[in-house]
């Protein structure tokens, strides 16, 4: 009886014996893999700066500006003016739906081009 | 086990056939026993032994070992647990109102050389020289052959030019981390941003100062790492910044001025959203300050919150606020204006006759020195110095900039009556534009003084801080739209955005003393809208000549105004600001 007592002891030292153990363990490579995901982070963080100050010098007002006057024929971007602001009671209502005969839709839209064409000449 | 009998059966028998003693035989077998068990304890004894020899062993090898294994080690300091603290920067970003990046960090490295180690010290020499052109290869070689065993050879450089020296393949060239401080966007706003340069240096690390501007006024904050790597907000707008100082550049060139500045503040709260003084620098290439001529002629000189000028005619409105809230005179009271004023020796004269006498709101809109003189003599020195000390004229900025510690305005060593008379259109006091942003604003916003600040939480004025009455300031608003609809202002008109303002054009003090004849300083002071004014916008032009007519013509109204027009019209729209006109053209979408 006394030695299946000391067995049964011995038996649940070895187990806590090794669990401890293993938990130790796991907890320094746990540790370790926090710091290097630290160092990860950190490095990430450099390179998120690195990025976020190339983004700050692509768009610098500058650069901007050459670039607006470079893609002037293709973009024709012009400074924010005040005639830009448009209230919404000066939008018009949508047209009245398109007419169903093919010869007036045609007439439509061949006046609508020339009409835009005649306002984009016409801007400064 | 198998229990032999002490007396076997077999040998009994044949001993008592053969008449021998059994006796012996059960004697030999219990010997036999008794041997064998003898052994057994021996061999049970000994294992004892060697298990506890065993025991002993392993103990004192694992306390040798881990002895051994402490000896050959390097210390670690045992951890109970991880650094959490987030990783920061060892500066913060500085980012304008809406977080847009003015000034970041940027980790590159700087490069140093130990000549012992070189392998090629020719080739490595005309390697960096090539890399960088500002270094010479012969001054290397130079180096590199002499007795010392540690050269700096650059402090900081790309990551381009990083890669380049990698190439090199060079063993005695080494590399140590450097935090370079960056603004992205070159001399964008460069007297706000200032600079930075390198404290304390090392192989490993270096420290990163503020040497001006904002980075100097913050650099505790900056550095501080209970921040958390907080960017430090300023109240600039990047887009609005920079078309102002676009147009500024512009009119500068347009007008052949030496140099230029321009305040954009918040008329409620004193917050700078944009502010320029050309010529200006890039903060990434900081040059050294001039050792030689006048400080203010440098580039570095902040001509907005350092440079102290006589700024003219637009101290007028001062004396007629001074008037109208003291109760001496409303916008209608008629005031002498027949000149010339004499007092002693000195004449005040006006730009033109305006005849005998103007309305005090005809003396602004006309700008009348004779009338405001005699307006601010009849009031007295004590009331005037009383109302510009609560403008703020009287005492420095407290502008979040270090160069604004020398901008205590400069005021007569006798404040006589003369001298009341000659500030009361704005000569005999020097001031910065930076102090007459915040004079205006205080005056047209209802009449709550603002102090004037970069930063986005600065304290807005209280009742407390009120100077002028509502309805002062309500007339007053009256007096500098009059001035653009009809006064001295007008090319100030910007349709949709009722701009009121008032002109200076003071003659610069000659060093010689006297003043210049033709060199003059030309200010625009305006707000807008006048309605109910949310921005106010100063431009001074140094020695600005308009050359388009038949003669020069040098008056603000000439030279600064339209500058300060085309800002607002730039700007205005980029601030959000819808034009207030009802005759706006319909947008045409749909076609009929």
């Amino acid at each position: 009886m006394k030695s299946v007592l000391y067995l049964c002891a011995l038996a649940l030292v070895l187990i806590f014996a090794t669990w401890a153990y293993q938990v130790n363990y796991r907890t320094k490579s746990e540790m370790d893999h926090v710091s290097q995901l630290q160092r990860e982070i950190a490095h990430e963080r450099q390179i998120l700066a690195v990025l976020r100050a190339e983004w700050a010098y692509l768009n610098r007002p500058e650069r901007l500006r050459a670039l607006v006057e470079m893609n002037f024929a293709d973009l024709r971007l012009m400074p924010l003016h005040a005639d830009h602001f448009a209230k919404i009671s000066d939008v018009a209502m949508p047209r009245p739906p398109m007419p169903d005969d093919i010869d007036g839709l045609i007439s439509g839209l061949v006046d609508t081009a020339a009409r835009e064409a005649e306002e984009s000449e016409g801007q400064p | 086990m198998i229990r032999r009998p002490l007396r076997p059966l077999a040998r009994i028998l044949r001993a008592r056939l053969t008449g021998e003693d059994p006796d012996k035989i059960e004697a030999e077998a219990r010997a036999a026993r008794m041997r064998s068990l003898r052994a057994a304890e021996k061999r049970r004894a000994e294992l004892r032994l060697w298990l506890l020899a065993a025991v002993f062993l392993a103990a004192f090898a694992s306390v040798g070992g881990k002895m051994f294994m402490l000896a050959t080690t390097e210390a670690v300091e045992p951890v109970a647990s991880v650094n959490t603290s987030p990783i920061v920067n060892q500066r913060a970003d500085i980012v304008d109102r809406n977080g847009a990046i003015l000034a970041t960090n940027l980790v590159t490295a700087s490069l140093y050389a130990n000549p012992q180690d070189m392998i090629d010290r020719v080739a490595a020499a005309e390697g960096l020289a090539q890399i960088f052109p500002d270094l010479s290869a012969a001054d290397l070689l130079r180096q590199f052959s002499g007795t010392r065993k540690f050269i700096w050879v650059r402090r900081k450089m790309s990551p381009e030019q990083q890669q380049a020296v990698y190439d090199l393949g060079e063993p005695g060239l080494q590399f140590g981390p450097r935090e370079l401080r960056l603004y992205p966007n070159g001399a964008f706003a460069a007297h706000i941003l200032g600079g930075t340069s390198f404290g304390r240096e090392g192989v490993h690390a270096a420290e990163v100062i503020g040497t001006a501007g904002v980075e100097l006024a913050f650099d505790t904050y900056l550095r501080d790492p209970a921040n958390e790597g907080a960017p430090l907000r300023l109240s600039l707008d990047m887009p609005v910044q920079s078309a102002l100082e676009q147009v500024l550049a512009g009119g500068m060139a347009l007008m052949n001025a030496r140099a230029a500045s321009a305040v954009l503040m918040e008329a409620d709260t004193g917050r700078i959203v944009a502010m320029a003084s050309l010529p200006d620098f890039d903060p990434n290439h900081r040059p050294l300050p001039p050792s030689s001529g006048d400080p203010a002629d440098s580039p570095l000189f902040n001509r907005a919150a350092q440079g102290r000028y006589e700024l003219g005619s637009t101290f007028k409105i001062f004396t007629a606020a001074q008037a109208m809230e003291s109760g001496f005179a409303t916008p209608e009271t008629i005031i002498d204006t027949s000149g010339p004023l004499s007092w002693g020796r000195f004449r005040i004269r006006d730009f033109r006759n305006y005849g005998p006498r103007l309305s005090l709101m005809d003396v602004m809109v006309h700008s009348s020195n004779i009338g405001t003189a005699r307006l601010a003599a009849a009031m007295g020195t004590e009331a005037q110095q009383g109302f510009f000390g609560a403008l703020g004229m009287l005492e420095p900025l407290t502008l979040e900039l270090p160069e604004s510690v020398s901008s205590n305005p400069s005021t007569p060593a006798r404040w006589s009556e003369l001298s009341t008379m000659t500030i009361s259109y704005g000569h005999g006091l020097a001031a910065t534009p930076v102090h007459l942003a915040a004079a205006y604003a205080s005056l047209v916003n209802g009449g709550l003084r603002v102090r004037p600040s970069l930063l986005m939480n600065s304290p807005v004025p209280s009742e407390a801080d009120r100077i002028v009455s509502p309805q002062t300031s309500a007339n007053i608003r009256e007096m500098l739209r009059a001035v653009v609809v009809r006064g001295t202002a007008s090319l100030g008109e910007v349709e949709g955005y009722e701009v009121g303002g008032k002109t200076g054009t003071a003659d610069k003090p000659n060093p010689q003393g006297g003043y210049y004849e033709d060199r003059v300083i030309a200010t625009f002071a305006g707000a807008f809208p006048m309605s109910n004014p949310r921005y106010v916008l100063i431009v001074t032009l140094d020695e600005p000549v308009d050359t388009t007519g038949t003669e020069p013509r040098r008056t603000a109204g000439w030279t600064s105004v339209p500058v300060g027009a085309e800002i607002i019209r730039r700007i205005a729209p980029l601030l959000g600001m819808r034009p207030n006109r009802t005759e706006l053209a319909p947008v045409v979408m749909a076609s009929q």
